[in-house]
């Protein structure tokens, strides 16, 4: 009754990838649709990410009068340049003039930042597109390219963090709910009905006649009611596993509650939260989006995605506003919901199971 | 002609690299009246085969091979259309499935349900149908039939479900009845009670049976001809005594040779007592009401006492919901309860988790279902190795690695496979690991839950000489639980028979066995190991 290994073992970062897992892989990469579209949406994300350096007012570098200047990274006072501002304009016709007589400048492919107001528009505001902006510009002269860039770039991120530390926290509480059961369990569903029962829009409106929603601000805000999306499913499979013979014998061997429910218990649940996570995801980017849409979300002049919605919405002579926003959402939604299904399916035992 | 012929079945699943071919060729034939049992042990292809006659695969994931014909009274049903299949399921060809609670849609009466069929089949409604309901309940023996006709799934007993299964199959009368394992999710002196049924049943209307089942008792019961199915293809075919007095293939003869042999090893009279307990009982309320007060209770064990010394094996032995693996659990102090509970002397019926914890390294468990008892993201190394971590058994990697090495080889599996996961192993090597796991800790105690029950017969036999062994190395106390009393014969030196929480029975394994004193004893005895029905009264139905 022996048997003899031969089957090399694929590793990850020096861990062993389980069998399971490879065959998720795999059945991930099979969906092409879902397996380009993250690719897609990386690479997209990875080009927002750096967005400084793909639209900024100022330029890469500077070679002015033998010297390298870096503006991209370092504030430069504008004596530097031969002026006498506390800091460089470097739109400025004649800081441009000065620079480019005594060396040159790089400028980033799109030389506007999100707040950078275009003044040399030769139409009023909000301009059509154009060879110089090429998705025009909004009702205060910004650029749009470069405020969607921005937009697109603080969506994910709060998006991205709101579903992480959401997940962390509906997980916990799922799985000390679903693992000790009983009046805990209890107490903990009661509470959790109360409190989503409490109108998070209002308190949003609160929030914001006392102080000035930043990020940090929405994003705790927000996170005090969606961390509830996830208990459901977490306390389910707790309360499933914690009957399983291999949980038993774990308690058995003596192993501790925390160590059962991390390690034993938690793997089961992992299915049904990954599969949850691109859903929960978009749930929150479209949060936010209205938010800003409704005005209750990112300070004034901030880029965001639902602010140049609710631009389109009041310049509907302008309709580049409202198309290049809504394009983004639907492309941006969508990627992730192509995601979303190809993880879910790759979860799925009985697609799998063959 | 015969009745239904099969000619060089084969079965496939899936596409190119990732086919399983799960039926190589199998041909027979099956006379009006005849008994075919098609034994095998899981993975033989016999349910697959019996699944094929009514095309009741998953096609088009399941293809049958371009040579393959099955005939039944003329009809070809490989690829025949749906109408001319739907006429003769259920119909000509009535089919009995394992688990009577997953075959039933809980949410119709019985009444309604046997009602559909002869609808579809016979065009019967109203009162009509009704009286032949009553009829066909009737005839399976179910008490009561008359009002059992409003009855829900869930409102019956194991054994009642299969008979409301077996009146559904009947309902239309059909020329072959097809029994996939009918009787394994029922208790042993149900089991008994639906096989004599069966047989009546087929004497009566003169139907074809087709009975596919794993149990060797079963087949020397009711067939007269026998098929030995192993790996898709049929190794063995011929008459009932000829196949079990003269077996021609070398499987057949390891299957028939499988059955658990050996006696119990008997521990000396004065060896030390690992596990005491003292009138333990485990009542879980009942309660009703807003103020959920406490109405009754349901009495899972209710006052057993019992001793199991160094090196013995004390066997208990009832059937489902007697309590025998909530005792279990509550001697291990994993359940809780009432009563006193002694380890090697000290008393832990009143210590807290803490203080159990150093004791829990001596007792230990093995489930019964390998599948489930194995965390399945861990691999082997870090299941075997979860206790020594606990306990702080080995200092360092390597000394951890050579433990669970050494605990594997134990076991009789190669030390080399720690690295894999458990989906890569079969269910008796499951098992084996199951019992490393409990070993690597060097313990006294091991209650053994059901420990033979989710495997095939020769793994059986296999897992019960592997228990005795390690025994007798190292003077293990053992509490073997189980339904099985062949195995429970083959193991236990005491015996003690429970029913509904108490003791029917107790005392050495030989006396219990050879001359049983109490009539419920007596009943088990004849329906597990001569699968004989008694009908004293003293068991369910």
């Amino acid at each position: 009754m022996t048997t003899t290994v031969a089957a090399t073992t694929p590793t990850f970062l020096g861990r062993r990838i389980s069998p399971l897992t490879q065959r998720r892989l795999a059945s991930f990469r099979a969906n092409r649709r879902g397996f380009w579209s993250l690719w897609i949406f990386l690479a997209l994300f990875l080009v927002s990410l750096f967005a400084e350096f793909v639209a900024n007012d100022r330029p890469f570098l500077v070679k002015y009068d033998g010297a390298l200047y870096w503006p991209v990274f370092a504030d430069y006072p504008e004596s530097t340049f031969g002026g006498f501002l506390p800091r460089t304009d470097y739109r400025d016709p004649n800081i441009a003039e000065e620079i480019r007589s005594k060396g040159w400048m790089v400028w980033p492919l799109i030389p506007f930042s999100y707040d950078t107001i275009n003044y040399d528009l030769m139409v009023p505001a909000p301009a059509p597109p154009s060879a110089m902006n090429w998705l025009g510009t909004d009702d205060q002269g910004r650029d749009v390219v470069a405020r969607l860039i921005y937009g697109f770039r603080i969506s994910v991120l709060f998006g991205l963090t709101l579903t992480i530390a959401s997940s962390v926290i509906g997980i916990a509480a799922g799985a000390v709910q679903g693992y000790f059961g009983g009046l805990v369990d209890l107490l903990f569903q009661r509470f959790i009905e109360v409190w989503s029962g409490l109108p998070v829009l209002y308190l949003l409106i609160i929030l914001a006649s006392i102080v000035e929603p930043n990020f940090w601000w929405l994003l705790s805000l927000m996170l005090l009611f969606s961390w509830m999306a996830l208990v459901g499913v977490v306390r389910a499979e707790f309360l499933r596993a914690r009957n399983f013979d291999y949980v038993r014998a774990a308690r058995a061997l003596g192993v501790g509650d925390t160590v059962i429910m991390v390690r034993h218990v938690l793997p089961n649940a992992m299915v049904a939260t990954l599969t949850f996570m691109p859903f929960i995801l978009n749930g929150s980017i479209t949060t936010l989006t209205s938010l800003d849409f409704l005005g209750f979300g990112l300070p004034p002049g901030s880029a965001s995605l639902g602010e140049l919605l609710s631009q389109g919405k009041a310049n509907l002579q302008a309709p580049w506003l409202g198309l290049t926003a809504f394009a983004t959402l639907a492309l941006m939604l969508s990627l992730l919901i192509f995601v979303g299904e190809a993880v879910r399916d790759a979860f799925d035992p009985r697609r799998n199971a063959r | 002609m015969a009745l239904l012929e099969v000619r060089d079945l084969t079965v496939t699943f899936g596409e190119g690299a990732r086919a399983v071919e799960a039926v190589k060729g199998v041909s027979f034939d099956l006379e009006r009246g005849e008994t075919l049992a098609i034994v095998g042990e899981s993975g033989s292809g016999k349910s697959v085969t019996a699944l094929s006659v009514l095309q009741l695969l998953p096609y088009p994931q399941a293809r049958h091979g371009a040579a393959s014909r099955i005939r039944f009274d003329g009809t070809d049903l490989v690829g025949a259309s749906h109408a001319v299949l739907q006429k003769i399921r259920g119909g000509r060809i009535a089919m009995v499935f394992q688990e009577p609670m997953t075959s039933l849609n809980p949410l119709h009466t019985v009444g309604r349900q046997i009602g559909e069929t002869l609808l579809l089949h016979k065009g019967l409604t109203g009162a009509a149908a009704h009286a032949r309901t009553v009829e066909l309940l009737t005839l399976v023996g179910l008490a009561d039939a008359a009002e059992r006709l409003d009855a829900y799934p869930h409102q019956l007993s194991g054994g009642q479900r299969q008979r409301v299964m077996i009146a559904m199959a009947l309902a239309t009368e059909p020329d072959i009845l097809i029994a996939d394992e009918p009787t394994t999710a029922v208790d042993v002196t149900i089991q008994a009670q639906l096989l004599k049924l069966l047989k009546e049943l087929q004497a009566r209307f003169g139907m074809a049976m087709l009975l596919i089942t794993h149990d060797l008792g079963i087949v020397r019961n009711m067939a007269r001809r026998v098929l030995v199915m192993t790996e898709g293809q049929v190794v063995e075919e011929g008459a009932m005594e000829q196949v079990f007095t003269d077996p021609q293939h070398p499987y057949t003869r390891r299957l028939l040779a499988a059955e658990p042999k050996g006696g119990a090893l008997s521990a000396p009279t004065d060896a030390a007592e690992v596990m005491r307990g003292e009138n333990v009982k485990v009542w879980f309320p009942i309660r009703r009401g807003v103020l959920r007060r406490t109405v009754g209770h349901v009495k899972a064990v209710d006052g057993v006492s019992l001793a199991v010394r160094e090196g013995q094996t004390v066997g208990v032995v009832g059937e489902s919901g007697s309590g025998k693996t909530t005792l279990g659990l509550a001697l291990l102090r994993l359940q809780r309860s009432e009563g006193r509970i002694a380890f090697v002397g000290r008393p832990i019926d009143r210590l807290g988790w803490r203080e159990l914890r150093p004791l829990r390294r001596e007792m230990q468990i093995v489930f019964q279902d390998p599948y489930g008892s194995l965390s399945p993201r861990l691999s082997i190394m870090g299941i075997v190795a979860e206790g020594l971590g606990v306990h702080g058994l080995a200092q360092s990697g390597a000394e951890r690695r050579q433990m669970v090495e050494a605990a594997l080889a134990e076991v009789g599996l190669d030390p080399a496979t720690a690295d894999r996961y458990p989906h890569e192993f079969s269910g008796g090597q499951r098992q084996r690991i199951a019992i490393a796991r409990a070993l690597v800790l060097k313990p006294r105690f091991v209650v053994l839950d059901e420990p033979t029950s989710a495997l095939d017969m020769s793994v059986q036999a296999q897992i019960v000489d592997l228990l005795r062994d390690l025994q007798s190395r190292h003077r293990l106390a053992y509490l073997f639980i189980s339904h099985d009393l062949k195995v429970v014969r083959a193991l236990a030196d005491q015996v003690i028979v429970m029913r509904d929480g108490k003791v029917v029975e107790a005392g050495p394994s030989a006396e219990i066995f050879d001359r049983p004193q109490m009539e419920y004893t007596k009943a088990l005895m004849a329906a597990a190991l001569r699968l004989e029905a008694v009908e004293s009264g003293v068991v369910r139905t």
